[in-house]
C-alpha cells in the first residue's frame, strides 16, 4: 500500500486494521544472486539499489538480530558532505544527493532535515584548515560557507561568547547538511527493497562461508541453514573483522566503542547541527525534542557496546563549554555502538582477495551519513564487479600502496581518527 | 575501568592511554614492505581476550601489557613492558 | 488564601506541620509543609490536573510517588534556573517554590493543542513515516517546524545555567543502593562487619516502603526499628549514608555513577555551594536494594487524573497525610493492592469498591469489605469516565460478563510489581522471567553486584530483611572484612498472590506509555506492520523512551506485544537497559569544566611579564602565548608584528619558546636510540653540537621535528614542537620500553623545568654578553652555528645555550631553570635597552619562519612525507629507523605528490590566504585540476608583500610557474608564482655570521 496522507486517512476509517507488514517476513530460499550480510542501513540500501538501479532482485539481506539493530540504530543521525580529501568529497556528496531524494525514492518519510551543519573554529589554524576544506567542497560543487564570528553569533546567540576558554571565532557551514531519522532510514529501505522482491531475513546469523574447490565463495552457512549465493557482500560494520575472519581475512580495522547520548525532550532549543572545535562534542536536537549528542570513541578496542564515564564526562564538558544553557537539561540515555575504526579513518568498499566476497567496512564515525551512498556504490560493485567512480579510492589495497585517505592526519592509529 | 599498574597500584582509566594489540611484533630491519605493512595495518581485532599496549601517562609513564577481554572489559593481567622501569633487560 | 489544604488529613504523616511552606503552581498560590513533595502538596490542595501528554495533550494527573512518574511533569523554578520535565513526585517542596505546567497553550485547563485528539485516528504509531513527504520542500519549511514546536514537553531556560556542579570520587568496600528494609539490613550487616559502606538513597528520607507501609520488625513498629537502625548506622565509623543520591550507572572495574542533589531542595544553592554533585564511587561489592516499581494495568481511560498506582496512593495518605480522593476504588490483580484499602480506611476515606481480577479473595479481605461497607467485584475495570477534573465513574466488567458501575473520585491500580532490574542489567545482562511473580528478575549482574529484596523479586518484609542482611554480610566478607554481623532483623512475610493481568480490552484509548501516548492499539498496529521485536516496538511507537524511561510502561508493553504476536513474555524479551537510571543534568557531568575552566591553562615563564607589557595572547593547545606586543600608535596587529620582525632583522629581539617539548635523553645508548627514532643520525653528533632532527610515524609520515643537542657523551637534550610535546614523549617511551628495550637509555620530560627563549638578530651577541658570564666565549669561533653547551650567567646561574636559528638571523636559544624565567626576561629587557631589544610574539616568529621557508604545523599535517617537505635527503640509508620501510611505498614516492613550495602573489598588493587552492592558470577549477593549497601565509615586511608556503603537485619542478590561487569561500582568486620556499637569505649567511 502506498503511504500518503490519503492512505492514512482511509486506514483510519477501518481502525488501521489493513496495514501490511512494512517489509515481508521472508523465509530463506536455497540460493540468491546476491546475498548481503548485514541488515543495517548500508546492507538494506545496497539491496534496494541492486534491485532498483541494477535490476538484480534475487537478493537476500541476512540480519543476525533485527534490522537496524547495529550502528544504524545507534548514532547521532547527522548527515553532511563536508569532507576535504579526494575520495571522500565526491562520495559523501553522492550520498547527500541521495538523501535529498530519499523520501520520494522510498515512499517513506525518513525525515531528512537539511537544517545545516556548522563546524566551529577557535583558532587561526583551525580556520585555515576549514578554509582549505570548504574550498575543496566548493571546487567539487558542494555548498560551503565560511562564517565569521558575527555571523555565528547571529545564527547561534546562545553559544558561550563571553567567558569561553577557547572562544568561538567562526565556523564552516554546510546548509545542506542536517539530520535524518535513523530508524526510519532502515525501515524505509527495507520497505522499498522488500516491495521489489528482496528477501529480508531476520534472526539469521552467518556462521561461515561456503567455498568451492577454487576457494570462491558460493554461499553462506547461517543459523537458518545454508544459503547459496552468486556473490556475497558484507555490510556488517562493527563486526567486519569477525565476519571476515570466517573467510580467513585480516582487515586494517579495529572495533571501538562510540558512545552517544540523548537528553529529555524539550521544546525547540538548537536550530542546527553543530560541532565544537575545541573539544569533542557534536549535537543536534531531534524532532521529538531530545538533544542528541556525542564525542570521541572511548579509545580502547571493545565489543561490549557500552562505554565508561571519562568519555561521558568529556563530552558533557564540551557541551557545557560551548552551550552553557544546557546545564539543567537532563541526560536521559547513553548507549555505545561498535565502530569499525579503519587505519586511516576512511571506509573500505572493495572486492576482497577471496573470490565472490565483497567488503563494505571501516566506516568509523561516518557510517550513518554515508548510508545511501554506500548502498549505491556497493550495489554498483556487486552488480558490475568494478568500483563506482566515487568509491574508486576506497580500495582495500590503499594501505599497502600508501594511498591512505587520512582526513585527520594521525596515521595507522584507529583510536585517534 | 580500573588498571592495577605494577608500579603505582590501582588507578583510574583516565590516567592511561591506549595503543592497541600487543601481539604484532615490529619486523626486523631487513624485513620487506609486506611484513611491515602487516605489522602496521592488519589486526586480528579479537572479540575476547586480547593482549594490549597501554601507557600510564598520568602516572609513572610506563608502557604496560594488559590482558583484557574486549567483550566484557575485564582485565585479567597487567605486566610492565620489557623496557619499563629503571632496570635494563639483561642487566 | 493559600493556607487551606483541603485534602490534608488532620493528623499523621511524616510532614513537619510546624514548618508551613508557600508555593505557586501555574501562578496560583498554595501551601504545604516541610517534608512534602510538590506532588503531595498539590494533592493536599486538591489539584488533580497537573500536565498534558506529549502527543494528544490529554489531561494528566499524578500517577506515582517516585521517579517512575510519567505524567506529573512541570517546569520547576524560573529564569535561568528553569528546569523542564521535573517530576512533581520527586521535587521537594521549599518556601517560594514556583512550578508551571508544560506542553499546553494557552493554559493547562484550556489547552488548544488538545485538538490533536480529534486527529487521534490518524496520529497512530509511526503515522509520520507515512506522510509529510509531498512536496519535498515542505518538510523543512512547514511540517518539521510544526512537529518540533508541538513536541518536546517543557522549555529549557535558554540562558546559561548559573549554578555550579561538583565531581567527586569515593571508595568503599560495600556500596548499597536503596534504604528500604533490604538496603538497611545490608548496611547493618556490612557495617557491623567492619566494612567501609556507602548507602545511596534517592529520596530525602530514609526507609523506602517502610515510610508508607509500616509493619513490624523485631517486634517493634517499623518506624521505631527504622530510627534505631539509622542511629546504629550513624554510630558506625565507616558507614556513610547519602540521601538525595541516586545510583544511576555501573561502569567497568566496580566504578559506579551517582548523582547527589545537594541543594535542589532549596530555592537556589547557598553561596559557594554547588547544586549537585556527580559521584564516581569505586566499590568492591555492590548490593542493589533499589526496590520494585508497581505496574499499571492498561484499560480505557487509565490516564484520567485520579487514576493512581495503589502503592502511591497509600504513600500520599500515610507518609504525606494527603488524600488523592475522598471515595476510592481499587483495581488490583494481587494481594498487595489491598493494603491501599487498609490505609485508606485507616485514614477515614471511603472505599467505593474493590475490583479484584483474581477469582478468589481471602476471607479476611471479605470481612474487611463488609466492615467497611464496600463491594468486592470480581472482574476488571473496563473504562473510566472522567476528564480534566478527574475520575467520576468506573465501569467494571465482571467475571461472567455482566457490567457494573462504581462512582468514585479516585482509582488505585495495582498490577503487581516489577523489580528494578535496570542497575543489574547495564552490562547487558538480560533479566529472566519469574512466573510466580509474573515479573523479570535480575540475571547476569555485573561482577561484584547482587540484587536483594524487592529488586530481586522478593517482596515479603521478612524475606527482604534476611536477604539484605545476608548479602550485606557476604559482601563485607568478600571485601575482606571479618567482623561479626550480629543478628538478622526479623519480620513476617505478607501473603502474596497475583493473577497476571496486563490489558483489559475495551473501547476507548488505553495507555501503555502515558507520557508518550502509546496505546495498546499502537502496539497491535506495530505488530501488524512487522515491528515485533521489542527494540523495533520501542523505536516505532516510542514506547519507554520518555523521561520516565519506561519504568511503568515497558513490561506492560512487551506483555501486550507477546499476547498479540502469540509468544510468551520471556520469548518476547526486554529491550536493552541503558543508563542513567534517572535523567541527570548535563551540567553535573561537566562539573566545573565550563567557561574559562573548561580546560586547564598553561602559562609560560614570561607570562606575567608579557601581560604587564600588554601582550595579546593566543591559545596554543593549553598554553597562552604572547602573540604580539602592541605599542601606542599602532593601528592593528600587522603594524605591531611588522615592527617586531624589523626589530629582530635589524637589531635584536627575543621570544619565549618554553612551550616546546623538552626531553633529556641519558644513557650509554642514547645516541643509538635517537638514531632509531630520527630519520637522520645522532650518534655521530659531536658533544657540544646541535642538529635538526625529523621523526616519522611507523607508517612513514612525518611525525615531528625539532633540534636535539648533545650535551655530553651520554646526554642529549631533545626538543619537540609545542603541539607534540606530550605525544612525542609517549612515542619515545614506547620506542624505548617496547620496541627497543635492549638500549640502555632513560628519558626524562623536562618541558616544565626549563624556561627557554630565542634571542635573535644581528645584535644578539651584544645582548648576550651583558647577561652571560664574561668568561664564556660567544665569538663565532668559540660558539659557532649549531653549537650547544652549558654556560654560566652573570651571577652564577647555569644556563644552556644553543646557537640555533628559526628566524634565519644570528640567534641563540637560552634555557634557564623555569623559576628564573621571569628574572631572565626582565634582565634581557634591561640589558638590551641600549640595543633596542624588542620582545616578539608568535606572529613575528611565524613570519620569520615563513620567510625562511621552515615547515611548521600546517605543513606537518600528518599526511606529508619527509620528501614532501623537501627533507627527503635527511633520511639515512645506513640504519633502521621508525617509519623507514613504509615511507618507501609506491604512492608515497610517486612523482606527482604535493610538495612544499613558496608562493607569492604576482600582484604585490594582493593578499594571500591560507586555505586557497592552487589551480593551473587559465583553467576552470574542478576536482581534476585541484593541485594543492596554501598552507601558511604572512605579510613579509622584508619582502614588503604577502608570501606563503603551500603543498602543490610537483611544486619543486614548477618554480617560477604562474598558477591561480582559487578561494571561492572568500570570493577571491588571484595569480601567484610558485617559488623557492626560502624567501630570505637563502644562502644562510646571516645565521652563521
Amino acid at each position: 500500500m502506498k503511504y500518503s496522507i490519503f492512505s492514512l486517512a482511509r486506514a483510519a476509517l477501518s481502525g488501521h486494521k489493513n496495514w501490511q507488514r512494512t517489509w515481508r517476513d521472508a523465509t530463506p530460499k536455497d540460493r540468491y544472486d546476491v546475498v548481503v550480510i548485514g541488515g543495517g542501513g548500508h546492507g538494506l540500501a545496497t539491496a534496494w539499489f541492486l534491485a532498483s538501479e541494477y535490476g538484480i532482485r534475487n537478493v537476500a539481506v541476512l540480519e543476525k538480530g533485527w534490522i537496524g539493530s547495529g550502528n544504524a540504530g545507534r548514532n547521532t543521525t547527522i548527515i553532511r558532505s563536508n569532507y576535504g580529501l579526494p575520495g571522500n568529497t565526491g562520495f559523501y556528496e553522492l550520498s547527500m544527493k541521495l538523501w535529498e531524494r530519499m523520501e520520494q525514492d522510498l515512499n517513506y518519510n525518513t525525515m531528512v532535515s537539511q537544517r545545516g551543519v556548522i563546524n566551529l573554529y577557535h583558532s587561526d589554524a583551525q580556520r585555515d584548515a576549514y578554509a582549505r576544506r570548504g574550498n575543496t567542497m566548493r571546487i567539487n560543487g558542494i555548498d560551503a560557507e565560511l562564517l565569521d564570528l558575527a555571523a555565528v553569533k547571529k545564527m547561534m546567540p546562545f553559544l558561550n561568547f563571553d567567558n569561553a576558554r577557547f572562544p568561538v571565532q567562526g565556523g564552516l557551514l554546510q546548509r545542506r547538511g542536517g539530520t535524518a531519522r535513523h530508524d526510519a532510514v532502515v525501515w524505509g529501505y527495507a520497505h522499498a527493497a522488500s516491495a521489489l522482491g528482496v528477501d529480508i531475513i531476520q534472526n539469521c546469523e552467518v556462521t561461515g562461508f561456503v567455498r568451492d574447490a577454487n576457494g570462491k565463495v558460493t554461499g553462506v552457512e547461517t543459523s537458518r541453514g545454508r544459503i547459496g549465493a552468486g556473490k556475497v557482500g558484507m555490510a556488517v560494520a562493527g563486526s567486519s573483522s569477525r565476519v571476515a575472519s570466517m573467510a580467513g581475512l585480516r582487515l586494517p580495522i579495529e572495533s571501538h566503542v562510540l558512545q552517544a547520548f540523548v537528553s529529555e525532550a524539550i521544546k525547540p532549543l538548537l536550530p542546527n547541527v553543530m560541532t565544537f572545535g575545541a573539544g569533542h562534542f557534536y549535537v543536534s536536537q531531534s524532532d521529538k525534542g531530545g538533544l542528541v549528542f556525542g564525542g570521541d570513541i572511548d579509545g580502547y578496542n571493545s565489543y561490549a557496546q557500552r562505554g565508561n564515564m571519562p568519555v561521558m564526562e568529556d563530552v558533557c564538558e564540551g557541551g557545557m563549554a560551548l552551550i552553557p544553557m544546557i546545564g539543567r537539561v537532563r541526560l536521559l540515555r547513553q548507549w555505545g555502538g561498535i565502530m569499525d575504526m579503519s587505519m586511516d579513518g576512511t571506509p573500505i568498499i572493495d572486492k576482497t582477495p577471496v573470490d565472490g566476497l565483497y567488503l563494505n567496512a571501516g566506516w568509523c564515525y561516518g557510517g550513518f551519513k554515508a548510508t545511501p551512498g554506500s548502498g549505491f556504490v556497493f550495489a554498483h560493485l556487486l552488480a558490475r564487479d568494478e568500483s563506482h567512480e566515487e568509491a574508486a579510492r576506497f580500495r582495500l589495497d590503499r594501505f599497502r600502496r600508501g594511498a591512505m585517505i587520512d582526513e585527520k592526519g594521525v596515521g595507522a592509529q584507529p583510536n585517534l581518527h | 575501568m580500573r588498571i592495577v599498574c605494577p608500579f603505582c597500584g590501582e588507578r583510574e582509566l583516565g590516567e592511561f592511554t591506549y595503543l592497541g594489540d600487543a601481539k604484532p611484533q615490529r619486523p626486523a630491519a631487513d624485513a620487506g614492505e609486506d611484513a611491515v605493512y602487516d605489522y602496521v595495518y592488519l589486526r586480528d581485532n579479537i572479540a575476547g581476550v586480547m593482549s594490549e599496549h597501554w601507557y600510564h601517562g598520568g602516572g609513572c609513564r610506563s608502557w604496560l601489557k594488559i590482558t583484557r577481554n574486549t567483550l566484557t572489559h575485564e582485565i585479567s593481567a597487567v605486566e610492565p613492558a620489557a623496557g619499563a622501569g629503571a632496570a635494563k633487560v639483561g642487566a | 488564601m493559600a493556607g487551606v489544604q483541603a485534602n490534608r488529613l488532620a493528623n499523621g504523616g511524616l510532614i513537619d506541620r510546624s514548618d508551613p511552606l508557600n508555593f505557586r503552581f501555574d501562578g496560583k498560590s498554595f501551601a504545604g509543609f516541610q517534608g512534602d513533595t510538590l506532588a503531595s502538596a498539590l494533592i493536599a490542595n486538591g489539584v488533580k490536573l497537573v500536565g498534558r501528554s506529549f502527543k494528544y495533550h490529554r489531561p494528566r494527573g499524578i500517577l506515582s510517588a517516585g521517579s517512575e512518574e510519567p505524567n506529573a511533569l512541570v517546569e520547576l523554578r524560573s529564569g535561568a534556573r528553569r528546569e523542564p520535565n521535573t517530576k512533581a513526585t520527586t521535587a521537594e517542596l521549599y518556601e517560594g517554590l514556583e512550578a508551571a505546567s508544560q506542553n499546553r497553550w494557552p493554559s493547562l485547563r484550556h489547552d488548544l493543542m488538545a485538538v490533536n485528539q480529534l486527529f487521534a485516528p490518524i496520529f497512530v504509531a509511526g503515522f509520520y513515516y507515512k506522510t509529510f513527504m509531498w512536496p519535498a520542500k515542505f518538510w523543512e519549511a512547514i511540517y518539521e517546524p510544526t512537529i518540533r514546536r508541538a513536541a518536546g514537553l517543557g522549555r529549557a531556560a535558554g540562558i546559561p545555567d548559573p549554578d555550579h556542579y561538583d565531581k567527586a570520587w569515593a571508595h568503599c568496600d560495600v556500596l548499597i543502593a536503596g534504604s528500604g528494609p533490604a538496603g538497611l539490613a545490608a548496611a547493618l550487616a556490612a557495617g557491623r562487619s567492619g566494612a567501609r559502606v556507602i548507602l545511596c538513597e534517592e529520596d530525602f528520607a530514609l526507609g523506602g516502603r517502610l515510610l508508607s507501609d509500616g509493619g513490624t520488625i523485631d517486634s517493634m513498629p517499623a518506624a521505631e526499628w527504622l530510627s534505631r537502625a539509622l542511629a546504629e548506622l550513624a554510630a558506625l565509623p565507616d558507614v556513610r549514608i547519602m540521601t538525595r543520591t541516586t545510583l544511576f550507572g555501573v561502569y567497568d572495574g566496580g566504578t559506579y555513577g551517582a548523582i547527589e542533589r545537594v541543594n535542589d531542595h532549596l530555592p537556589s544553592p547557598p553561596e559557594h555551594q554547588v547544586r549537585q554533585r556527580l559521584w564516581r564511587i569505586v566499590a568492591k561489592r555492590c548490593v542493589v536494594a533499589a526496590g520494585a516499581i508497581e505496574r499499571p494495568i492498561v484499560f480505557a481511560g487509565n490516564d484520567t487524573p485520579g487514576v493512581m498506582m495503589a502503592s502511591a496512593m497509600r504513600t500520599y495518605v500515610a507518609r504525606y497525610a494527603a488524600t488523592p480522593a475522598k471515595r476510592v476504588a481499587l483495581f488490583t490483580n494481587n494481594e498487595d493492592g489491598w493494603r491501599t484499602v487498609e490505609t485508606a480506611l485507616g485514614a477515614g476515606l471511603q472505599i467505593a469498591a474493590v475490583v479484584d481480577a483474581r477469582p478468589d479473595v481471602s476471607a479476611a479481605h471479605r470481612s474487611l469489605a463488609s466492615k467497611g461497607g464496600f463491594p468486592v467485584l470480581n472482574g476488571s475495570v473496563a473504562a473510566v469516565d472522567g476528564g480534566r477534573d478527574g475520575v467520576r465513574k468506573i465501569s467494571v466488567s465482571l467475571t461472567g460478563g455482566a457490567r457494573a458501575e462504581v462512582e468514585a473520585d479516585g482509582l488505585a491500580v495495582s498490577g503487581g510489581w516489577n523489580p528494578a532490574v535496570a542497575l543489574t542489567s547495564y552490562h547487558r545482562g538480560r533479566p529472566k522471567w519469574q512466573d510466580d511473580i509474573a515479573a523479570f528478575v535480575p540475571d547476569g549482574a555485573p561482577p561484584g553486584m547482587v540484587a536483594v529484596g524487592a529488586a530481586n523479586g522478593v517482596f515479603g518484609l521478612g524475606a527482604c530483611l534476611s536477604q539484605g542482611f545476608a548479602a550485606g554480610a557476604q559482601a563485607a566478607r568478600d571485601a575482606g572484612r571479618s567482623g561479626k554481623a550480629g543478628l538478622t532483623p526479623v519480620a513476617e512475610d505478607e501473603a502474596f498472590s497475583l493473577n497476571p493481568l496486563w490489558h483489559v480490552a475495551g473501547k476507548g484509548k488505553a495507555f501503555v506509555d502515558q507520557q508518550h501516548d502509546v496505546t495498546a492499539s499502537d502496539i497491535e498496529l506495530a505488530q501488524r506492520e512487522g515491528f515485533e521485536s521489542v527494540e523495533h516496538l520501542k523505536r516505532y511507537t516510542t514506547l519507554g523512551m520518555a523521561t520516565d524511561q519506561g519504568k511503568t510502561s515497558n513490561v506492560a508493553g512487551l506483555a501486550i506485544m507477546a499476547a498479540v504476536s502469540g509468544k510468551s513474555i520471556p520469548e518476547t524479551g526486554t529491550t536493552i537497559y541503558r543508563p542513567p537510571y534517572v535523567p541527570v543534568a548535563i551540567g553535573a557531568f561537566a562539573g566545573h569544566h565550563r567557561d574559562e575552566n573548561f580546560h586547564a591553562t598553561r602559562l609560560t615563564p614570561s607570562h606575567h611579564w608579557a601581560a604587564e607589557q600588554g601582550a595579546i595572547f593566543v591559545d596554543t593547545g593549553l598554553w597562552k602565548r604572547a602573540q604580539w606586543y602592541p605599542r601606542a600608535g599602532e593601528k592593528d596587529w600587522l603594524d605591531s608584528v611588522t615592527r617586531e620582525v624589523k626589530a629582530v632583522r635589524g637589531g635584536v629581539g627575543f621570544c619565549d619558546v618554553s612551550t616546546l617539548g623538552k626531553i633529556d635523553v641519558h644513557g650509554p645508548d642514547a645516541g643509538a636510540f635517537l638514531d632509531r627514532v630520527y630519520i637522520n643520525t645522532f650518534s655521530n653528533l659531536a658533544v657540544g653540537k646541535a642538529r635538526y632532527g625529523l621523526m616519522l610515524r611507523e607508517d612513514g609520515m612525518v611525525y615531528d621535528d625539532g633540534t636535539t643537542s648533545r650535551l655530553a657523551e651520554d646526554h642529549y637534550f631533545l626538543t619537540t614542537t609545542t603541539a607534540k610535546a606530550g605525544p612525542v614523549m609517549q612515542h619515545l617511551e614506547f620506542c624505548r620500553q617496547v620496541l627497543f628495550p635492549e638500549f640502555d637509555v632513560q628519558l626524562t620530560s623536562v618541558s616544565d623545568q626549563w624556561a627557554q627563549f630565542s634571542i635573535a638578530g644581528p645584535k644578539t651577541r651584544d645582548l648576550l654578553r651583558e647577561i652571560v658570564d664574561p668568561g664564556e666565549d660567544l665569538s663565532n669561533e668559540g660558539f659557532p652555528f649549531m653549537g650547544a653547551r652549558e654556560v654560566a650567567l652573570r651571577g652564577g646561574i647555569k644556563a644552556r645555550l644553543f646557537r640555533i636559528s628559526f628566524s634565519g638571523e644570528m640567534a641563540f636559544e637560552i634555557s634557564v631553570p623555569a623559576r628564573y624565567g621571569d628574572a631572565l626576561v626582565r634582565n634581557l629587557m634591561q640589558a638590551g635597552a641600549p640595543f633596542g631589544v624588542t620582545p616578539y610574539g608568535t606572529e613575528a616568529l611565524g613570519v620569520m619562519r615563513i620567510e625562511k621557508g621552515h615547515v611548521a604545523g600546517p605543513e606537518l599535517s600528518g599526511t606529508t612525507t619527509a620528501a614532501d617537505l623537501g627533507l627527503g635527503k635527511m633520511m639515512s640509508t645506513k640504519k633502521d629507523f621508525v617509519g623507514r620501510i613504509m615511507a618507501g611505498r609506491e604512492a608515497l614516492v610517486a612523482p606527482n605528490r604535493q610538495v612544499v613550495v613558496g608562493i607569492k602573489p604576482t600582484d604585490k598588493a594582493s593578499r594571500l590566504r591560507s586555505g586557497a587552492h592552487i589551480i593551473p592558470k587559465g583553467e576552470i577549477p574542478g576536482p581534476g585540476n585541484d593541485q594543492g593549497y596554501v598552507t601558511s601565509v604572512c605579510f613579509s615586511p622584508t619582502l614588503d608583500q604577502w608570501i606563503g608556503l603551500g603543498l602543490v603537485e610537483r611544486g619543486r619542478e614548477r618554480i617560477g610557474e604562474i598558477v591561480h590561487a582559487h578561494d571561492p569561500l572568500r570570493g577571491e582568486g588571484y595569480d601567484v608564482e610558485l617559488c623557492n620556499p626560502v624567501f630570505y637569505d637563502p644562502e644562510g649567511g646571516r645565521q652563521r655570521g
